[in-house]
């Protein structure tokens, strides 16, 4: 029977909420986690960013119990930790280690139905949601399912271990340093698909990472933490790379806090430029008023579904007497969208003839453009709007 | 008369002896494996009680059989139960060390993950620990095993049952008709079983060693 957690299994994230937590390990001296308070809202992904010794690892296997902590509370979804069973506790809440943690002796269906068995699922359902999770993270069931681990790669061993955390959809997600031991490319492809997960999944999770660049591309809100599970900032990326809370998450972030804002910034959010457009059916000589009002010498030709086709330039255009589609110019060249990050903008600005690049939304259709300036221009903008929000939130303004 | 009359001529007799000699074993070792794998269980957390259970059954060791079955003579008299307790103790010793070795070798972070994701410290150990140690502790067994074969045959010197009083009724009579045909069919004897056994745990270990961990 469905023994464990009802009230904790069965999707969307809840808050987790640690409260005065201390955790001294016996023979040591000094506590690994020192009177620690945190809140995690529900749905949220929280990185907990440090180096290593800081006692991340610690404050994350207190939520689940995997270590007791020493006094303080730990409130999951309302609940207080300590009253629920340890092992009735962690069957619901998905946990995910450095190298996955696949018991080898089982297959791949085996590994992620061990929750769902746990649990008292019948077999049908067990094998159903086997194969679910699998597409869900990307591999083909039926090649899959009754591998060994070992025949599998890093990251699909990964893949496999967030899957088992997955299986008996727990609310909350613990992952620990889950993709430390992969190289950069399926580092990089597993945290992409993380995101993806978590649009949909919408779980509360706590990750444990000392890449900064990791907490930066998955953290809703990062915990920079010092020796003791010290948080000393507590905030978005976007946030702490704009205002670092003092020097020490200065130097933990380890300069080009510019660049890395780029590598977060989606085009999508900034305000883009406009440059002077038309369809090819308009007049040359309206284009050519608008060009040169806007001073520029050069102008966008789009096609008749609003993509862009090709620039034109002013001189062009005097030229001209038909419509701007008969004006000569060069192609379009790259087209950037609005899920493109500032850095990539940047990579394609850096790597075309032309001022600009323009920007298309959905099926090509001209958005707008980004120049250097915009780039620029949005970087500021975020600075003063953190800026603002944290005089806001001090109140005296102080910094 | 040449061996293989010899064999002919007691044909019922060394079968019935045979057929002692591998179920002693068998029951020896059955016995000793409940026994060691729990003492192995049991102390296999704790280093210290784990180091007391192997360096008290690696004592016993070096006591020779032929001693141990002497010492036992005023305290369980002769025949079976003499024969069963030494055999019995003799193959205890790889099997503790080996479950405990088997226990202690497997990934702490295996371990870890099975807590992690919920299951009981029995379960785990139940389906993640000791099936991940079961080729070693196997091993530990099938060392046990060939140990108690050749216990076995010493345990004749008790009057135990087995192949075993072959050999001794043979040496005893050197020089006599037929010692030596039976002293080597004893031996012989005892020597197709032991591969008859370790053939046994070839079968068993593909029957029982999960597929994800199979050398």
């Amino acid at each position: 029977m469905p023994e464990a957690a009802n009230h904790m299994s069965g999707g969307k994230g809840v808050p987790i909420e640690l409260r005065g937590v201390t955790k001294v390990f016996p023979g040591t001296g000094e506590p690994a986690v020192l009177d620690l308070d945190l809140t995690i809202e529900a749905g949220e992904t929280v990185v907990l960013l440090g180096p290593s010794g800081c006692g991340k690892t610690t404050t994350m296997r207190m939520i689940n119990r995997l270590t007791e902590p020493t006094s303080g509370d730990i409130l999951i979804g309302g609940r207080n930790s300590r009253d629920i069973d340890p092992d009735r506790l962690r069957r619901g809440i998905g946990y995910v280690i450095q190298q996955a943690g696949l018991f080898p002796h089982m297959t791949v269906a085996g590994n992620i139905a061990q929750v769902p068995r746990l649990l008292g699922w019948d077999s049908r359902r067990v094998s159903e949601r086997v194969d679910e999770l699998l597409a869900l993270v990307g591999l083909e069931p039926a090649t899959f399912r009754d591998r060994y681990p070992r025949k599998l790669s890093g990251g699909q061993q990964q893949r496999v271990g967030v899957a088992r955390a997955l299986a008996a959809d727990p609310p909350v997600l613990l992952m620990d340093e889950p993709f430390g031991a992969l190289d950069p490319i399926n580092r990089a492809r597993l945290q992409d698909e993380l995101l993806r997960l978590q649009e949909e999944l919408a779980k509360t999770i706590v990750f444990v990472t000392h890449d900064v660049d990791e907490a930066l591309k998955i953290g809703d809100r990062i915990a920079i933490m010092q020796r003791g599970s010290r948080i000393v900032q507590y905030a978005s990326p976007a946030e702490i790379l704009a205002h670092p809370a003092d020097d020490y998450v200065e130097q933990y972030l380890g300069g080009g806090s510019s660049m890395r804002l780029l590598s977060l910034t989606r085009v999508g959010d900034i305000e883009l430029d406009q440059v002077p457009h038309a369809t090819e059916d308009t007049d040359a000589g309206d284009l050519r008023a608008q060009a040169e009002a806007d001073g520029r010498g050069y102008a966008l030709v789009l096609d008749r579904l609003r993509r862009p086709r090709r620039w034109v330039t002013t001189k062009a255009l005097a030229g001209a007497d038909g419509t701007a589609g008969e004006v000569e110019g060069e192609p379009a060249g790259v087209l950037i969208g609005g899920r493109t990050t500032l850095q990539e903008a940047l990579e394609a600005l850096l790597n075309t003839d032309n001022d600009v690049v323009p920007v298309v939304g959905r099926r090509q259709v001209y958005a707008g453009a980004v120049s250097l300036g915009t780039v620029q221009q949005a970087i500021q903008t975020i600075k003063s709007r953190e800026r603002d929000r944290r005089r806001r939130q001090h109140g005296d303004g102080g910094e | 008369m040449s061996l293989w009359e010899y064999i002919a001529d007691r044909r019922d007799l060394l079968l019935f002896e045979a057929v002692q000699h591998a179920s002693m074993v068998a029951q020896c070792v059955l016995i000793a494996a409940l026994a060691g794998v729990l003492a192995g269980v049991a102390t296999y957390r704790r280093p210290r009680l784990s180091g007391l259970a192997t360096s008290t059954a690696g004592v016993v060791f070096t006591v020779p059989s032929l001693a141990l079955l002497g010492l036992l003579i005023p305290v369980l008299g002769l025949g079976v139960a003499p024969s069963v307790v030494a055999i019995t103790i003799y193959a205890l010793l790889p099997i503790i060390r080996n479950t405990v070795v088997g226990l202690s070798g497997v990934d702490p972070a295996l371990v870890d993950a099975a807590r992690g994701i919920g299951m009981s410290r029995r379960r785990s150990l139940l389906r993640v620990e000791l099936p991940l140690a079961w080729p070693v502790i196997l091993i530990g067994i099938r060392v046990a095993t060939q140990l108690a074969m050749g216990i076995g045959a010493v345990a004749a010197y008790v009057s135990g049952p087995g192949l075993g009083e072959q050999i001794f009724s043979g040496l005893a009579r050197l020089g006599g008709a037929n010692a030596v045909n039976s002293a080597l069919t004893g031996t012989i004897g005892i020597a197709v079983l032991a591969l008859l056994f370790d053939a046994c745990y070839v079968l068993i270990g593909r029957l029982t060693i999960p597929g994800g961990v199979r050398a």
